[in-house]
């Protein structure tokens, strides 16, 4: 008697709960299998080193994302960290590419601290206090470095633009943290301690979960994996772009989690599906460019996706 | 009631106002050119368009929602107004509200029907707005111009020196407060947002009350797109991105619980000046960029949430 | 004339509900009549909510005929029900915390002034003479929430009364009431009648039932076990009609499940040694202390700080003073981790909000706080995890389909039974239980009381709090009373009664 549901507790179908779990790995297993049918040199080595390359910075962003929405937040800073280490990694640039990357990526870590401490320990909502974070570091970036600035560090670029086995570098860092992102939470004491405060903040709380320090982690590595993303663009680029860098890109990793069938409940983290979600959407405008579609349609799709991926995927009252 | 916490409870409600009137008198002490007409008049006039966007998103985030399609919703209404104006003041004026309507509907029946989290569909809503707006203006490539003097004049016009928008932002606000206060959907919003298992036991209208909310945002910045269109002699593409970020600080920083249930207009409408005026404060410092506002405005919103935060645990601890 | 003479106000007429898996209600057909207070009961899952939820247009029922003033009904949502003048008060006070006082007294339905516009004087006004009437003074421009519970409750059922009802449904509405508010409630169900309003009372509470019930149904499996007049059903019969049981075992069996045989050892050192704990208008200066293998019971009337004198042990409630100490050394103060490591484990008593972790199965929930213990590094170990989710799920007999079946998708004592579990796994020296039979069934309810005992015998020390009077005496072997965050009285050996914890609470409550 003690709940009191409104709408009818019906459970999820199961054709739901299928397209949660494997509806992702489906929609790219069909798209990719269209444009090998339908599209002239969709399986060039050169096309799919460009699409997955331009995918990287996306992919690295939403593992953190991921995390972050497993514990019933959300990052809105993402993009304006990346356009700080962005900036940060050219000031410091002088003294070595590696130094700079440091520098970086500790800003990074930095925003995320400030972003983590507001939510974990003064009991910010995460939206407004990483919306506050959004604007104010995008504007620290533009201070730092306010207009574009090309670079010529051999290492930075090297990183950017270099392949190993013909695969990018940036490729393969994005696909080690992948690995790495799903041992953490599938099998290390702080993964599932994150799932189980997103899954229920109070029980985690008296269950003796260091809950305010795991909040605080989490938005720090989120920090942190934006700050590379942003390096690694910037290595790509071979130029630093604060003013436009990283733009609404928390909007794609959003995306890239919920298509990945994360509900943004939290308490559930899916780490290759959220890496799969962001294939799809890349793909997807792909697909629809090198068919001459305009712009305005993959919008229009991304948005029926998004909204088909989380009917799919909200929890069952 | 303790004073402590009535001290707390005003400075939750009412604390954007005290922060604008006290930020007003620095800058009038701190620089001669800022207490000027010509200031008042342009933080006034530049901020109208926000705070018409800001009213709705008030609405929105009271019911325990919140609508991130606004600032694509706002280019849109912008870019349908010049395109309509072709055929005269009134197909100027109801065609981006028609189409901003119709999509606040669409968004107002998905959240209300199938429960799913308003922040994701109004996301949705943000990228399909824009598509639209490419698909209508040749992917961007063509900016339509307002060809209806009678049209323009609505946004260009003067009236005490202070423009149309200004008096048009004013009324909204005004109808907006007694609708949030004195209406039956007034109180609706605030019961959904307060406690909606509660409001629809309590007989409450909850999916109409949300329908109507999404439209009602959409609505205004579908409106605020057209002045803005009218005032511009043209619907420029590239404009209102980020917009709804914007209208979710200033409604924040006014007040409103971004949890739902409490808030209201007078703060929204404090929280937008207060914007405005502090882009002028930093634009009477000649030497700083408009990077600084945005360090400001950040580093406010973050003051903002934090007092509010710690106000509202003091209230309850007293 | 009879009150069931008259027609029936609202009738189910052979009214199933099937949900997938379960058939909620079959075939259950029952009578309200105006003037009649009916009772309504029956153990978790017997049917009482969701037949609630039919009656109040919640669910539609797929079988049978609801007739509402002897005319077929079909109610599309709450809104219209109480439209037709239905009126339902949850047990959970379903309002609007952050909303004033009046304007939730009167949303819908707030007095209109010019061009139609909310008059806020003159709601004030109203409001304000509507609960003088429940003996609610306050100033109703206030924000809900600075009520007490049993303040609210009594606003919920003001405004569910004062909407012209012709039928009033009250679900379990003394649980969060004080015994003056629950005089006061029964004075307005008396009124109610006296109106020929019909009045449909849930309640696991006997006592209630029988003061202020003329009719009782009671439902078992969805099926309608019983209706009659309740003075000519004796306590015991209608224990064992909920039950399905013989009377002879109930009455043999006691009702519940300890058996209080625990030798008393007075003389072990204090596992858990708290004292002076205070916190401003919560706690003012308990001490307690608890034996190993010994049961130590709370009493005390809701808001009594029962509950919050266990968080403030567990380290979950922040102290203005005092200390805790385990097994003598003292505990680092609101660090519930650090109670946790020192040994000190608190079941809470909403297992919904502050327990299981929905999202999580039924392992990882077991396995949630021993996880530092069966990880090394950082990693945690599969096999330790199952090693220990096996032993426990079969020592309690947890029924789950697997280990890895959500924990939402049990029962609400099978969530119970994981949550001991989750504690036992980290082999805690004291368990601080709120309320731990509340809301599971009976043969759930009996399996932890067993477990309860078992645990002291081995020498775990237990805090036991329950409102249930009989589950206190029969657990506990010493009792704190608790009134109004103070102890008033420590009961020991036979001084273990009702009455003398009713006695406790009352001489002091004079003062």
């Amino acid at each position: 008697m003690a709940e009191l549901t409104v709408r009818a507790a019906a459970p999820k179908p199961r054709v739901y709960a299928w397209v949660q779990d494997y509806g992702v790995y489906a929609a790219v297993l069909a798209l990719l299998l269209f444009n090998v049918l339908f599209t002239p040199h969709f399986l060039d080595v050169a096309n799919f080193r460009t699409q997955l390359v331009q995918v990287t910075p996306i992919v690295i962003v939403s593992l953190g994302m991921a995390l972050v929405i497993g514990t019933q937040g959300i990052d809105l800073s993402v993009g304006s960290v990346m356009a700080l280490s962005a900036a940060l990694v050219v000031l410091y640039l002088g003294y070595g590419w590696v130094p700079a990357l440091a520098v970086a990526l500790a800003g990074g870590a930095l925003a995320g601290l400030a972003g983590g401490a507001l939510v974990a320990y003064i009991g910010v909502q995460p939206i407004v206090a990483t919306l506050a974070l959004l604007v104010g570091v995008r504007g620290l970036a533009n201070v730092l470095v306010p207009q574009l600035v090309e670079f010529r560090s051999p290492g930075l670029i090297a990183l950017g633009s270099s392949s190993v086995a013909g695969i990018p570098v940036i490729v393969l860092v994005a696909a080690a943290l992948t690995v790495v992102m799903v041992f953490l939470v599938r099998r290390t004491t702080f993964g599932r301690q994150v799932v189980a405060i997103g899954g229920n903040r109070p029980a985690s709380e008296l269950s003796g979960l260091p809950v305010k320090r795991v909040l605080l982690i989490v938005y720090v590595i989120s920090g942190l994996l934006a700050a590379l993303a942003g390096v690694l663009a910037t290595a790509r680029l071979q130029a630093s772009d604060p003013t436009s860098l990283g733009q609404f890109i928390e909007l794609s990793a959003i995306t890239a989690v919920v298509v990945g069938g994360t509900p943004l409940t939290g308490g559930r983290i899916r780490v290759v599906s959220t890496v799969m979600g962001a294939l799809l959407m890349q793909l997807l405008a792909a697909t629809l460019i090198k068919h001459n579609l305009p712009q305005s349609w993959t919008q229009m799709v991304q948005a029926v996706i998004i909204l088909a991926a989380v009917y799919a995927t909200r929890e069952r009252r | 009631m303790t004073s402590r916490e009535q001290v707390s409870r005003v400075l939750q409600q009412h604390g954007a106002v005290m922060v604008l009137g006290v930020l007003v008198v620095f800058g009038s002490l701190a620089f001669d050119s800022f207490a000027t007409p010509g200031n008042a008049a342009s933080v006034v006039v530049s901020s109208s368009f926000l705070a018409i966007i800001a009213i709705g998103m008030t609405f929105v985030i009271i019911s325990g929602g919140i609508d991130l399609s606004v600032g694509s919703l706002f280019v849109l209404g912008g870019v349908l107004a010049a395109y309509g104006s072709r055929y005269g003041t009134l197909a100027a004026l109801l065609l981006p509200l028609a189409v901003c309507a119709a999509v606040g509907l669409a968004q107002g029946l998905i959240i209300a029907r199938t429960g799913m989290a308003p922040f994701i569909v109004t996301l949705a809503g943000l990228l399909g707005v824009r598509g639209l707006m490419l698909a209508v203006s040749d992917e961007g490539a063509t900016t339509y111009l307002v060809e209806d003097r009678a049209f323009a004049a609505l946004g260009q016009g003067e009236l005490f020196g202070l423009s149309h928008p200004v008096y048009v932002t004013a009324a909204l606000a005004l109808a907006a407060m007694v609708l949030l206060q004195r209406t039956g959907f007034g109180q609706n919003v605030y019961a959904i947002g307060g406690n909606e298992q509660a409001a629809a036991l309590m007989g409450v209208p909850v999916a109409r009350t949300k329908v109507y909310v999404y439209v009602m945002s959409a609505l205004l910045a579908g409106l605020a797109g057209a002045l803005n269109a009218a005032r511009l002699s043209s619907g420029v593409t590239i404009l209102g991105i980020g917009l709804e970020l914007d209208a979710i600080a200033a409604v924040v920083i006014g007040g409103t619980l971004l949890t739902g249930g409490a808030g209201g207009i007078t703060g929204t409408i404090a929280g937008v000046l207060l914007l405005g005026v502090i882009q002028s404060l930093i634009n009477q410092v000649g030497t700083l960029t408009s990077a600084f506002q945005q360090v400001v405005s950040g580093a406010f919103l973050a003051l903002v949430v934090v007092a509010q935060r710690l106000l509202s645990k003091a209230q309850r601890l007293s | 004339m009879r009150r069931t003479d008259l027609e029936a106000v609202l009738e189910a007429k052979g009214i199933s509900k099937r949900f997938p898996g379960v058939l909620a209600l079959d075939g259950v057909s029952l009578a309200l009549h105006p003037g009649e207070v009916h009772a309504l009961v029956g153990e978790n899952g017997a049917g009482k909510s969701t037949l609630i939820k039919v009656f109040t247009g919640v669910y539609r029922p797929d079988g049978g005929e609801l007739r509402y003033q002897g005319r077929p009904a079909a109610f599309g949502t709450p809104m219209e029900a109480q439209h037709a003048g239905i009126s339902t008060i949850y047990q959970e006070v379903n309002l609007v915390p952050m909303m004033s006082v009046a304007r939730n007294l009167l949303l819908g339905r707030e007095p209109r002034g010019r061009f139609g516009v909310i008059d806020a004087a003159a709601m004030y006004a109203q409001a304000e003479r509507v609960l003088s009437g429940y003996g609610i003074d306050t100033d109703v421009r206030r924000p809900l929430r600075d009520l007490g519970v049993g303040a609210q409750q009594m606003v919920a059922l003001a405004r569910a009364v004062s909407v012209d009802a012709r039928v009033v449904i009250m679900d379990e509405p003394t649980s969060s009431l004080e015994p003056r508010e629950v005089e006061t409630l029964f004075g307005v169900i008396r009124k109610l009648r006296e109106d020929g309003i019909a009045v449909m009372y849930v309640s696991h509470r006997l006592d209630e039932l029988y003061q202020v019930c003329e009719r009782v149904t009671v439902l078992r499996d969805g099926r309608v076990a019983h209706t009659g007049d309740l003075a000519d059903l004796e306590r015991i019969e209608l224990i064992s009609l909920m039950l399905g049981r013989e009377l002879g075992q109930v009455r043999s069996r006691g009702l519940t499940e300890f058996s209080r045989d625990r030798p008393g050892d007075g003389e072990r050192a204090p596992v858990v040694e708290a004292r002076g704990l205070t916190r401003k208008h919560v706690l003012d200066g308990v001490d307690v202390t608890v034996r190993p293998g010994e049961v130590v019971g709370l009493g005390g009337l809701l808001g009594a700080g029962r509950t919050e004198t266990a968080k403030a042990i567990v380290g979950a409630l922040p102290l203005d003073g005092g200390q805790v100490l385990v097994t003598g050394l003292p505990l680092r103060a609101g660090s519930t981790s650090a109670a946790i490591r020192a040994g000190v484990s608190m079941l809470p008593e909403d297992r919904k909000a502050e327990g299981i972790i929905p999202t999580l199965s039924v392992r990882e929930n077991i396995a949630l706080a021993a996880l530092p213990t069966l990880a090394r590094a950082g990693v945690v170990s599969e096999a330790k995890i199952d090693r220990v989710v096996e032993i426990f799920m079969r020592r309690l007999r947890i029924k789950a389909a697997s280990p890895d079946q959500l924990v939402s998708e049990l029962s609400g004592g099978n969530q119970q039974k994981v949550l001991l579990a989750r504690w036992l796994a980290i082999r805690p020296k004291a368990l601080l239980l709120d309320e731990p039979t509340r809301g599971i069934d009976v043969g759930a309810k009996a399996e932890v009381q067993a477990l309860i005992d078992e645990l002291a015998g081995e020498g775990l020390g237990v805090l036991l709090i329950s409102s249930d009077l009989e589950e206190l005496v029969e657990g506990a072997d010493r009792i704190l009373v608790l009134r109004e965050g103070a102890v008033v009285g420590e009961l020991s050996g036979d001084e273990v009664t009702e009455e003398r914890i009713m006695a406790t609470i009352a001489e002091q409550g004079d003062g």
